[in-house]
């Protein structure tokens, strides 16, 4: 059998991702034995094209998180490849990988978690200068007042410590942090969800000026349709840890076919005039996301899937392309 | 045009500033310093030598020459309270600090690495604390011919550095999983760069309070050695072996002058010990600061 991997030959490829599956074994018994495996990623294929966004959604618990930290060699993966810029970078070993860091970086969740509190935002920005480069004290403080104006923090701030700043400002700092060494490739994972709305905006159009003046790649995580809709070229739903559908935005806001995607639009919040109204028509998810240690059989979303059918629990569907305009789907109604 | 601008506070200049404002935490600290200016001013403070002994001079009552009298070898007592603070303090010092070496060593081992080291680190420490530390502390010191301060100290360090490593290995634990250690790790920092720059600042608080307290137990742990005759042993003075010469009940009630001095020394500095180790512990942490 082979399957249809939802990428085009026709642009250039920064990150490809096959099959990539992340286990973790859970150990019971006296003896701490395995007796399981929570499946995080089960098996998920993509790639990102220089230059674009890929945004990437999910409940909590859908392996979203554990992903990109898969793909910045955070964890290892229980199977599959990765390849960056051509290479093969998911078997090699911590040291191996860290000329590879130069050119992904990370923006975290948590703005008050991922900064060390006992470190000053100079000591903070300029750290992956310190690890990744052999620049003198001037010439990183001279990059890191550089990088500061432009995330839209002030050069007097240096001297600062975390705890000075607000979550806004802290989520900044990381941006900075992540910018420094010039990357080609940032996973931002939840950058904003942390946020108020109001400083959410600010933040992501933060991000997406700097994508354009740094030819950023971004892989932006998120938990709700709304945040990825402003930043995203294309997007990718997962569902316990696999993909069911990814689409370019507009395809995927104005066509969603499958029935767990339909749901997720239907849960964003709109202020409903006569113009937009309600056109389309109401799915309601219901229910909580099964055990990703026991996953339901054939189709992971059968459980809560309002048009599932007897084959949904017998056959696995396959991300397959529907239409032309490089929008796959997981789903037995489209096969 | 020149800005006047209030230089930005660090954790830890945050956390001494707090740490003035405890009253007893200072008192503690003045306590300590008067007690060690003693200690090592000791030569011009007295001019006796408290290693002789003028058996002329068996328990003398004070006098001018002996404010404190004299012990039962003719030893001067004030002499001996002395250079007997050296002992204590070069002992609970250099305990502590080898103690902090081995625990903060092998504690980051531990809780960075996890696994089979952590597995035999923690095993090898369940071990020494399943024995109770005088029994094992006694059999050592009775298996060697003599005791010198350095061995004292090794022993002391050998013995007490589980409870030290299971603060460090579990103040590490947490640690790892922080975002900010991740974080480090993608910016492609080495192991040696987070235990140091990361975990070692993030854990300094509760390693410095505790290894504070220990000091004080470790002052009282050579004191009760001594004084049941298994610490440094005689001529050289120590409050614990000072006391230990009152074992009797002539001069325990003619002769209070000498061994309520080094009663007190111990337990004043065993005290102002363990208000700064309090004092710290309020410093790192505001959040234990309940009153």
């Amino acid at each position: 059998m082979t399957t249809t991997l939802p990428q085009a030959a026709t642009k250039e490829a920064l990150l490809d991702v096959h099959h990539i599956k992340k286990y973790f074994p859970i150990k019971g018994g006296i003896f701490r034995r395995t007796i399981g495996h929570l499946k995080a990623v089960d098996d998920v294929s993509f790639s990102v094209y220089k230059g674009e966004t890929l945004g990437i959604v999910g409940e909590s618990g859908s392996g979203k998180s554990t992903l990109g930290r898969v793909i910045l060699k955070l964890m290892d993966p229980t199977e599959g490849e990765i390849y960056f810029n051509g290479n093969e970078i998911s078997k090699l070993k911590q040291r191996e990988v860290r000329p590879y860091r130069r050119d992904m970086q990370m923006v975290f969740q948590d703005p008050f978690g991922s900064l060390n509190s006992k470190m000053s935002v100079a000591e903070l920005i300029e750290e992956p200068l310190v690890v990744q480069t052999s620049l003198s004290k001037q010439e990183r403080k001279h990059k890191a007042i550089e990088i500061m104006e432009k995330v839209g923090l002030r050069a007097d701030d240096r001297m600062k410590y975390p705890h000075e700043f607000s979550g806004g400002q802290r989520q900044r700092i990381s941006i900075a942090r992540a910018l420094i060494i010039h990357p080609q490739f940032v996973i931002c994972d939840e950058p904003v969800s942390a946020l108020d709305v109001s400083i959410q905006a600010q933040v992501l159009n933060l991000m997406k000026d700097l994508q354009d003046d740094l030819s950023l790649t971004y892989l932006f995580i998120a938990h709700d349709l709304s945040v990825v809709k402003h930043i995203s070229d294309r997007i990718a739903v997962m569902y316990l840890g696999r993909i069911v559908e990814i689409a370019p935005k507009k395809a995927l806001y104005d066509n969603a076919l499958h029935p767990y995607t339909q749901g997720l639009l239907a849960s964003i919040p709109v202020i409903e005039t006569e113009e937009t109204g309600t056109k389309r028509e109401k799915v309601r998810i219901t229910g909580d996301l099964p055990s990703p240690v026991s996953p339901p059989s054939g189709c992971p979303f059968r459980t809560r899937c309002p048009m599932a059918h007897e084959r949904c629990s017998v056959d696995r569907p396959e991300l397959t392309m529907v239409g032309d305009d490089e929008h796959y789907v997981a789903c037995h109604l489209y096969t | 045009m020149s800005k006047k601008r209030k230089r930005a506070q660090s954790p830890f200049q945050l956390a001494f500033r707090r740490f003035l404002k405890n009253k007893l935490a200072i008192l503690g600290i003045i306590v300590l310093v008067i007690i060690t200016l003693g200690a090592i001013f000791a030569p011009l403070l007295t001019n006796h030598d408290p290693t002789y002994g003028d058996l002329l001079k068996i328990e003398k009552a004070p006098s001018e020459e002996h404010i404190l009298g004299t012990d039962g070898s003719g030893r001067d007592n004030f002499a001996r309270l002395l250079y007997g603070a050296r002992i204590s303090l070069v002992v609970g010092f250099s305990a502590m600090l080898f103690t902090l070496l081995i625990g903060v060593v092998l504690g980051a081992l531990a809780g960075y690495y996890g696994g089979h080291i952590d597995n035999l680190i923690m095993r090898l420490a369940d071990l020494i604390l399943a024995i109770p530390f005088l029994v094992l502390a006694l059999t050592i010191i009775a298996l060697l011919e003599s005791v010198t301060v350095t061995l004292f100290v090794t022993i002391i360090a050998l013995t007490t550095w589980p409870s030290l490593t299971r603060i460090v290995r579990g103040t590490f634990l947490s640690l790892r999983e922080q975002e900010f250690v991740l974080g480090a790790r993608a910016i492609g920092a080495s192991d040696f760069r987070i235990i140091f720059k990361h975990f070692i600042p993030n854990a300094i608080g509760p390693i410095i309070v505790n290894a504070t307290l220990m000091m004080a137990s470790m002052i009282i742990i050579e004191s009760g050695l001594s004084f049941i005759g298994m610490g440094i042993p005689q001529p050289t003075p120590t409050w614990g072996n000072m006391i230990s010469e009152a074992q009797n009940i002539r001069i325990l009630q003619y002769h209070p002058e000498a061994w309520i001095p080094p009663g007190l020394g111990i337990l004043l500095t065993v005290l102002a010990i363990n208000f700064i180790g309090d004092g710290l512990r309020d410093a790192f942490d505001p959040k234990s600061n309940r009153r």
